[in-house]
């Protein structure tokens, strides 16, 4: 693995020193690939660095397990649909550069999603679609692959259509600029490996924030096609980000029990630092008003807009045709 | 060429040809040595830049989380290739941007290959063994090509294709270990495949016409046939070791010339395929155009930006 060359944009590719997991550990199948072992296995954006060799994996006190395996759920599908989204701009960015920096995010975020979905498993194994006795197919891919559209939990921002590249550059500020402010907080959760996940996260979305935000300034001072075009995408985007902020009861339940976070609790930082962004590109605050619920329901209910279910058609077909097939 | 009696640069450049020395983007070169070079670096970005379709198209669908993963990372590089080559393109003096002209109105050249359609999953694995590996014995010699910026680009991208080559014959291994339909999906593909993946060495050396200059020039350093036959050398084992069979039965062992004998590619359906008239020709193009023509508001914002900030801090120079 150390002849592969890393593409010059990615931030930070320290491919160093992998322990060996725990073989003891029930949960050691899907680190392992992360980890090294066979380097045929391994990819960019998908080695987990030394925080989760040897973490311990057992369920913290005072915490329902249930809850812990739906809130990493929640955190899982934000970034697996965000990833399958920002996948689909590979060979058509505007530019080489952005080709791959935007594919070094959608791996960042693939990453987080593929951890979190196995933490999902292991702390409440009930949530894993039942297939077919003797399959192969991993917890992980399981929840990924095998889940219908209502049982995804992530919000409505990520599930929508790229648009052009000035609304994915405006989703992609919004949600990064949360989900680095949720990481940060969650790399101190009393569950070693949401605390691992997160410090790990912590470092990719700063580089993902910065980068969504220089194209941000970029666009709004360039020229007067690319100002129009974020102003209409700001204006398209704006309505989804209070979803972000909005708690959900299993949300409440983890953080007072100080394995998860209360996201409410980062609305105002993260204010803080879109007005700044704002600011520095001359672009006046939105206004528009948050997407309704349905029923008092949304994303995190598993509510969600058209968009997920034709996203999940694509991702999940090859998977679904073979229940008992090894990848 | 010119009379190299009488013309000094020319009798350099033949001597740091003749002792297999680089030449580096400042030497002097012959014209004709220049332009094969922007047309063959050129035709290899493209590849590399159209080959992201193919497999790319398959992101979206990959079976399982770790695939996508790889799968993502392995069509970034190929970006990553087309940069490192358009950028030694770029110290012949051609731009990168009048490069993609050339490619999207047909000017230029891309590799035959990416104009075959992908249709399952199995063809992300055949691409890897089979494409990379033809594309592995033609580029490992190009690490020793005459023009420096070149060599130098192709080092680092062997080094990465073999990677890849590795990944695809693992998840073809993957799926042969699978249930038999997965087993039934890898040979489907590698019956595809072997046939397109043999023309990757290009028209039998009779019949290639740019291949004696290049020789010459230490541009090329192995003939069409000569590649070839040490990729199906290499492919017999590795395809019984995976259990899958070539589509050819002509292939087999001649103990006598220590080398596997091979039917022939069919050369008219890789002419049409040349010509513009193979299955995803257009759709390729078409793809690549849509794209940058898409981008092309983004580019000029991105210019536009960077100029206001130069006379930005121009002005504060100014001022100061």
């Amino acid at each position: 693995m150390t002849d592969h060359v890393e593409p010059a944009s990615h931030p930070a590719a320290d491919s160093a020193s992998h322990p060996a997991p725990d073989p003891s550990d029930a949960h050691g199948s899907v680190y392992d690939g992360l980890l090294g072992g066979d380097p045929s296995h391994w990819a960019f954006g998908t080695d987990f660095e030394d925080p989760l060799a040897g973490v311990d994996t057992t369920v913290p006190d005072g915490v329902d397990a249930g809850d812990l395996g739906t809130y990493c759920q929640m955190l899982a599908d934000d970034a697996l649909v965000a990833s399958q989204r920002l996948s689909q701009w590979t060979s058509r960015a505007p530019d080489l550069e952005e080709d791959i920096a935007l594919a070094n995010i959608a791996l960042d975020l693939l990453g987080q999603a593929r951890l979190l979905l196995a933490r999902a498993a292991a702390a409440d194994p009930s949530l894993v679609p039942a297939l077919p006795s003797g399959s192969p197919v991993p917890p992980e891919d399981a929840l990924a692959f095998f889940r219908e559209a209502g049982q995804f939990r992530n919000v409505r921002l990520v599930e929508t259509d790229n648009g052009d590249f000035a609304v994915t550059v405006v989703k992609l500020l919004v949600f990064a600029t949360a989900r680095l402010a949720l990481l940060e907080r969650l790399s101190a959760s009393r569950d070693h490996v949401l605390a691992a996940v997160a410090a790990k996260g912590v470092k990719e979305l700063t580089y993902t924030r910065d980068y969504a935000g220089r194209w941000f300034l970029t666009l709004a001072q360039g020229t007067d096609e690319s100002r129009r075009r974020l102003d209409a995408a700001l204006a398209a985007v704006w309505p989804f980000q209070a979803e972000l902020f909005a708690t959900h009861e299993v949300e409440a339940r983890v953080a007072a029990a100080g394995v998860g976070v209360d996201p409410a609790t980062t609305a105002d930082d993260v204010a803080v630092v879109l007005a700044q962004v704002f600011a520095v590109s001359g672009v006046d605050q939105p206004t528009q008003g948050a997407l309704a619920a349905v029923q008092g329901r949304q994303g995190r209910d598993g509510l969600h807009t058209e968009a997920l279910s034709l996203l999940l058609a694509e991702m999940q077909v090859v998977a679904r045709a073979h229940p008992m097939g090894q990848w | 060429m010119t009379d190299t009696a009488t013309d000094p640069l020319q009798a350099g450049f033949d001597t740091t040809i003749g002792h297999g020395d680089r030449i580096e983007p400042r030497d002097w070169m012959p014209d004709g040595y220049r332009r094969t070079l922007v047309r063959q670096i050129a035709q290899h970005a493209h590849s590399e830049i159209i080959g992201m379709q193919p497999e790319g198209a398959w992101i979206g669908r990959a079976p399982s989380l770790r695939r996508k993963a790889i799968l993502l990372a392995k069509v970034q590089d190929e970006a990553g290739h087309g940069l490192y080559l358009y950028s030694a393109c770029e110290t012949l003096g051609v731009s990168r941007g009048e490069l993609t002209e050339k490619l999207i109105s047909g000017a230029q050249k891309y590799s035959s290959i990416f104009n075959y359609p992908t249709l399952s999953y199995a063809d992300v694995g055949t691409i890897g063994w089979l494409v990379d590996g033809a594309a592995i014995c033609n580029q490992v010699p190009l690490c020793r090509t005459s023009f420096g910026p070149y060599g130098r680009a192709m080092i680092r991208i062997c080094k990465e294709e073999s990677f890849h080559q590795r990944q695809g014959y693992e998840l073809l291994m993957t799926m042969m270990r699978g249930t038999e339909a997965q087993r039934a999906m890898v040979q489907e593909s590698v019956n595809r495949f072997w046939w397109p993946a043999l023309m990757m060495f290009g028209p039998p050396d009779d019949e290639s016409p740019n291949s004696a200059q290049s020789m010459a020039w230490g541009i090329k350093r192995n003939s069409n046939d000569d590649l070839r036959q040490r990729f199906v050398d290499m492919s017999v084992p590795q395809a019984q070791a995976l259990g899958v069979t070539f589509p050819d039965p002509e292939l087999r062992w001649n103990a006598e010339r220590g080398h596997h004998d091979f039917g022939q590619p069919d050369w008219d359906e890789f002419m049409q395929v040349v010509k513009g008239n193979g299955p995803c020709n257009t759709q390729r193009i078409a793809h690549r155009r849509k794209a940058h023509e898409e981008g092309a508001w983004v580019r000029e914002a991105a210019t536009a930006y960077a100029a206001k900030q130069a006379a930005a801090a121009h002005g504060q120079e100014g001022a100061a």
